[in-house]
């Protein structure tokens, strides 16, 4: 009884069940839009996008995973440097420049044996996307640069570079895109294509578990963790501690980088027929991940089944086609249910107020006695 | 001679809608709260705008739409905006959720009401604004054809939004006010400054700025909105950050990004640009390589308003 009480009252337990809510109230909006674009088709459609992946069956949950794995990864990327006080606003440029990096490994370096070429590819995308965090990181730490401005302005330069580079190195002229990168640079699939039958999954969930694990360590168990956290909450009390706070903000921009570039490498070199396309077009999947990282809180936990969750409805969106609706009612449905993230302090101060109510009344019945 | 006319006419398509939607940003952060929603705002004011125009063709016509389009687009930016305030003062919610839910709203919601009125996802609009020459001014030897010909009404109005927005945050008591409310809004309220209605005007005031701006933007560079602005919203506020809050910094960060950008895009047109050895990629990459390298040597002293993203709780004076 003493435990269920505890549970209840934790904080964990208020932040899941205003997530829940949230949830719940941005998918009823999503149906109210549903009914004022087309009434007779919004209960078919709807039903879709609660389906989500399962309408398909397996195939249907290989393609949610799918989906998830590169929003996870920028999504941690987000996450990892709000938690250290710094909007990475810069995923996407971060994200571009791993990607980059993994294909011309993938296409170029072909001297490098079966097993140790998609590897390596994820190393070069991991040191390309770190390098792109170090920059703002750098102007953040020496130069008092915004790093919210100096991540926009490398989200550009990122795009253009790599437009630039794709273009001179690893160009198909034909298509406007970059070369297929070969085969022994694609993702082991480990034998999961035969489970989820239709599907292209291959082991870069499992990667992207692994870094949610990673960084989720990081925050919680270890000094250098605390230390990154402590300069995000009050840099100069961390000074005054002896931290060295503008290394810390190099490092967690760093860090940040490399989460995302590996995202940009493990969609690139997951055998879909996805390349690179020579576009003057952003990355979206740098401000997914900002949604991602704000559904999950910002915990690594938090934010691998946030990414599940938006993979979930996305797939359910693409199905929802089959109603005449179009797929960005899932981007509606998502942006409701971040803002009523914001509610969370709303909920959290109901259940606080239960509680000392609860503890008032508690320590009254023992006054009496 | 003509080019240095051309680069000044792209200059200004450029600028003026980067300076009305960052001078908006400024009163919002100003007042207290970030607003990343700059960019969700000028779409949803874009599209109103366009859809305007684009029901009124063949039903009105001349700059008179175009007047009533910007009125539509400023009070579609500011009712949209008070979704942001309301979360963000109200709530007391982190205000990068409520901004990041809108920039992702806005966009899916254009393509969805697009395709629900029009039956198409991009809303067509006839661009008839361009002013060929403005009477008397555009006769002027060399300020004529640089500010006065081929021109949109657009330039002149936003010009005159950015003075009149300037004066009031720099000299009236309102805006005193408001820069008291974003340093130090335990302060302002102790004096009996409202801090929530001061937040509100400022957000909703950067709401109808941005609005309006969504669709200064769309009239000259295009006669198709699809769904988008093209990243104008982040750059804006890029730009405000770029001017460290402050009116007329932000006047020379919006114009400085804007003869790069317009130098970037217009290059092969200018012969000293021509002939030097860099890939187009190089040019376009420039505005934004120039920016950062300007920023690294000037933002030592930078500061953002002190409370700026910060909920203000009466409780906690």
């Amino acid at each position: 009884m003493k435990h269920k009480h505890h549970f209840f009252e934790s904080e964990g337990f208020a932040s899941f069940i205003s997530s829940v809510l949230a949830i719940a109230c941005g998918l009823l909006f999503g149906l109210g839009i549903l009914f004022i674009s087309n009434p007779s088709q919004a209960y078919g459609g709807f039903m879709m996008v609660v389906q989500g992946c399962f309408t398909d069956g397996l195939a249907g949950i290989g393609l949610m995973l799918y989906y998830a794995v590169p929003i996870i990864m920028t999504g941690l990327s987000v996450g990892f440097a709000f938690r250290t006080g710094l909007f990475n606003i810069g995923a996407s440029g971060q994200f571009t420049a791993g990607a980059f990096a993994a294909v011309y490994v993938g296409v170029k370096w072909t001297f490098l044996p079966e097993g140790i070429h998609w590897l390596v590819a994820i190393l070069a995308a991991m040191l390309a996307g770190a390098l792109w965090g170090l920059i703002p990181g750098l102007l953040k730490a020496y130069r008092n640069v915004n790093e919210v401005i100096a991540s926009i302005m490398m989200n550009y330069i990122g795009m253009y570079l790599v437009n630039y580079l794709v273009r001179n190195t690893i160009y198909d002229q034909m298509k406007n895109q970059s070369l297929g990168v070969k085969s022994s640079a694609y993702l082991p699939t480990a034998g999961l294509e035969n489970i989820f039958a239709g599907s292209k999954l291959n082991i870069g969930i499992f990667i992207a578990i692994l870094c949610v694990v990673i960084i989720h360590v990081l925050l919680s168990r270890t000094t250098f963790g605390y230390e990154l956290k402590a300069c995000g909450k009050n840099e100069n009390a961390c000074k005054y501690a002896g931290i060295n706070a503008k290394r810390n903000v190099v490092l967690s921009m760093v860090i940040a980088g490399a989460l995302s570039g590996i995202g940009g490498a493990l969609l690139y070199l997951s055998n879909t027929g996805k390349y690179l396309q020579v576009l003057d077009v952003i990355a979206p999947e740098g401000f997914n991940g900002i949604c991602v990282a704000l559904l999950g809180q910002s915990s690594p936990i938090g934010i691998l089944f946030a990414g599940l969750f938006i993979a979930y409805i996305t797939v359910g969106g693409g199905n929802m086609q089959l109603f005449n609706f179009v797929p960005e009612v899932i981007d509606i449905i998502v942006a409701a249910i971040i803002y009523c993230g914001a509610l969370s302090l709303l909920i959290r101060n109901l259940l606080e107020r239960i509680k000392v109510k609860k503890r008032q009344a508690r320590e009254r019945g023992e006054g009496q006695r | 001679m003509s080019i240095l006319y051309f680069v000044v006419q792209q200059t200004m398509f450029f600028a003026i809608p980067l300076l009305i939607v960052a001078v908006g940003g400024m009163y919002s952060e100003r007042s207290g709260v970030v607003n990343i929603a700059l960019e969700g705002i000028m779409i949803m004011g874009a599209l109103a705008g366009t859809v305007f125009i684009h029901l009124t063709d063949g039903v009105m016509s001349g700059q008179g739409v175009l007047l009533i389009a910007l009125l539509i687009s400023g009070g579609v930016g500011g009712i949209f905006s008070l979704l942001h305030a309301f979360a963000a003062i109200k709530l007391k919610a982190d205000q990068t959720i409520s901004g990041t839910a809108l920039n992702m709203f806005a966009p899916a919601f254009a393509i969805l009401v697009a395709r629900t009125l029009l039956g198409v996802q991009q809303v067509p609009f006839k661009n008839s604004f361009l002013i060929s020459k403005v009477p008397l001014l555009g006769d002027l030897p060399l300020i004529g054809p640089m500010f006065f010909q081929k021109s949109y009404i657009t330039t002149y109005i936003g010009l005159l939004i950015f003075a009149a927005a300037a004066f009031v945050i720099n000299r009236t008591r309102f805006g005193l006010r408001l820069r008291a409310c974003g340093e130090h809004p335990g302060a302002a309220d102790s004096v009996g400054v409202n801090v929530y209605r001061i937040r509100y005007a400022g957000v909703l005031i950067s709401g109808v700025l941005a609005g309006v701006g969504g669709l200064v933007f769309i009239i000259p560079t295009s006669t198709v909105f699809n769904a988008s602005v093209a990243g104008y919203g982040f750059l804006a506020l890029a730009v405000l950050i770029f001017g460290q809050w402050r009116s007329r910094k932000i006047f020379f960060a919006a114009f400085f990004f804007a003869v790069m950008k317009t130098l970037a895009s217009a290059y092969s047109a200018i012969p000293v640009l021509k002939d030097l050895p860099f890939p187009n990629e190089m040019y376009k990459m420039f505005p934004y390589l120039a920016t950062l390298i300007v920023l690294a040597f000037i933002s030592k002293n930078s500061q953002a308003p002190r409370a700026s993203g910060v909920p203000y709780d009466q409780g906690s004076r």
